[in-house]
């Protein structure tokens, strides 16, 4: 069972789709990082937050027969990585619809859900899933 | 610098092997290895113990403490390190182990691996196994690792770069070669048609895309005193070995289906050695996936190579033997122990005592270790002089 805090500070990047922007090269991070892979040193103190706009296409993606026991309930379902307009690529899974629906370059919007629950007593934990536009 | 030879290797059988704790299988083929270089353990200077995830599996960190006290050999208070780097630990215990040889800091270390996966229920060990990727950018939505194997399987196929068949072959070729090899998980031959049309767990990935969930061990002896390499029947050397790291997730790289961790550790390794690819007469690669194995295979032998392949040149008795083994695939894929196996397969090779699968006089095996789908590397290239 993990600690209240360990999800509450992700929130607002799961809730939201909030990268982190290096202001040295411009380009946008997602999962938020404090250190631009390409500038390091450079982008020190240069990280700022910024929202993506949820809307991408898929790049790639698979359907999951054989999952985690927590997602158990939920096989077969999609996982996949959706190219965000903004430029990350991004896992989730792909909700609301039929496997059979989902092909490479299908346009998809984040949605907020429940993803998981440690046991009947631990923590609700929410973030983003994705559905065909 | 000094060579540095393996002068002694030994394995447990792999499986699910009930009968077995962590601690017996690590002191197992750590006294294999040990009886097999012909010394005793006060001819050892160090310990290097490869586990990727004790802690989780039965409750077990500080590993390589409890491999050398129930080995008997604390009362000689040697340094026994454990060595974490995913399902490439063996391959970075190695590698570590051989760098200290290497130095001069220690002549004689032992590098033993061992992971012991089934005293937990098969969902609690894939569970484990999702621990090497991102556990909260991944694993948090309902990631696997299988299924993550599956997004580059897709995407591989989409750019025209692959067709099923292509990297279903694998776990064929893996089958057969471990049907010769005694310690195997798995000793039943499969046709390509079974891999394709068995339970699908990620698709397009089936159950015969995965690797076993696996118990076992594996060790090795590794020296740079001249005179116990003299009196080594069989020595082989550790021509070079360099590890390349790449971006934990998927997400984060610039291309998905290329794995650039795996040229760079092989590509600094040939350099190392002074070899040219065509001088590896043999190869162990990272078969934890069908799919894997093609990415890795294409990282080495170049794309258009491979996309003309049908696979028949990786048979033991063809021009390119790959895991002869029979792979972590077939020979089982206890984690943290796989890149020891790899070197006790290569050795037994190059000493020409591999029986039925004994590939003609090799000269150089290349090995090849990774921790999660290209995010460590580590290459060691094993040859006689």
């Amino acid at each position: 069972m993990s600690e209240v805090p360990r999800f509450w500070r992700e929130s607002r990047h799961r809730y939201r789709l909030v990268g982190t922007k290096c202001e040295n090269c411009g380009t946008l991070y997602f999962p938020p990082r404090d250190i631009c892979p390409t500038c390091r040193r450079e982008s020190v103190g240069k990280m700022r937050e910024e929202e993506m706009s949820g809307q991408g296409e898929v790049y790639s993606f698979t359907v999951v027969h054989d999952g985690l026991e927590q997602f158990r309930i939920q096989v077969p379902y999609v996982m996949a990585l959706i190219k965000m307009k903004e430029g990350p690529l991004v896992t989730g899974q792909i909700v609301d619809c039929s496997p059979e629906d989902v092909k490479i370059g299908t346009k998809v919007t984040a949605t907020l859900r429940k993803v998981r629950m440690e046991g009947k007593e631990g923590i609700i934990q929410y973030g983003y899933k994705f559905v065909i536009d | 610098m000094r060579d540095v030879y393996i002068l002694g290797v030994g394995t447990t059988r792999f499986g699910e092997l009930w009968d077995s704790s962590l601690r017996q299988l690590a002191s197992e083929a750590g006294l294999k290895a040990i009886m097999d270089a012909g010394i005793y353990a006060e001819d050892v200077h160090a310990l290097y113990g490869a586990n990727t995830s004790g802690g989780q599996f039965v409750d077990q960190e500080q590993v390589a403490a409890l491999i050398a006290d129930y080995s008997g050999i604390t009362e000689l208070n040697i340094p026994s390190i454990r060595i974490e780097a995913g399902s490439a630990s063996g391959g970075a215990a190695l590698l570590q182990a051989y760098l200290a040889v290497k130095s001069g800091q220690y002549d004689t270390v032992v590098v033993g691996g061992v992971e012991k996966m089934t005293d937990v229920p098969s969902d609690v060990a894939n569970e484990i196994i999702g621990g090497s990727m991102d556990a909260e950018w991944e694993t948090f939505f309902g990631a696997t690792e299988c299924s993550i194997a599956a997004l580059i399987a897709r995407r591989h196929e989409y750019e025209g770069a692959a067709k099923r068949k292509n990297y279903a072959i694998f776990p064929v070729i893996a089958h057969k070669h471990a049907s010769m090899n005694d310690t195997s998980h798995f000793k039943n031959v499969i046709k390509i048609e079974d891999v394709m049309n068995a339970s699908t767990v990620a698709e397009p990935l089936t159950v015969f895309d995965n690797a076993p969930i696996s118990d076992g061990a594996s060790a090795i002896v590794i020296s740079a005193d001249k005179k116990k390499i003299k009196d080594s029947p069989h020595p082989v050397r550790i021509k070079a070995s360099s590890a390349a790291n790449d971006f934990l997730s998927l997400h984060d790289r610039q291309k998905i289906d290329s794995f650039k961790a795996v040229k760079k550790s092989t590509k600094t390794a040939l350099g190392l050695a002074g070899l040219e690819l065509g001088k590896i007469d043999a190869f162990e690669i990272h078969d934890s996936y069908s799919i894997a194995s093609l990415i890795q295979m294409e990282e080495l032998m170049g794309k258009e190579a491979i996309r003309m392949s049908e696979g028949d040149e990786f048979y033991f008795n063809s021009s390119t033997p790959l895991n002869v083994s029979g792979g972590l695939k077939a020979h089982g894929n206890p984690l943290g122990t796989s890149g020891l196996y790899q070197a006790v397969e290569a050795t037994i090779q190059l000493r020409g005592k591999a029986g039925q699968r004994q590939v003609k006089s090799p000269s150089n095996f290349l090995i090849h270790n990774m921790g999660g789908l290209g995010t460590t590397s580590v290459t060691t290239i094993i040859g006689v002089d």
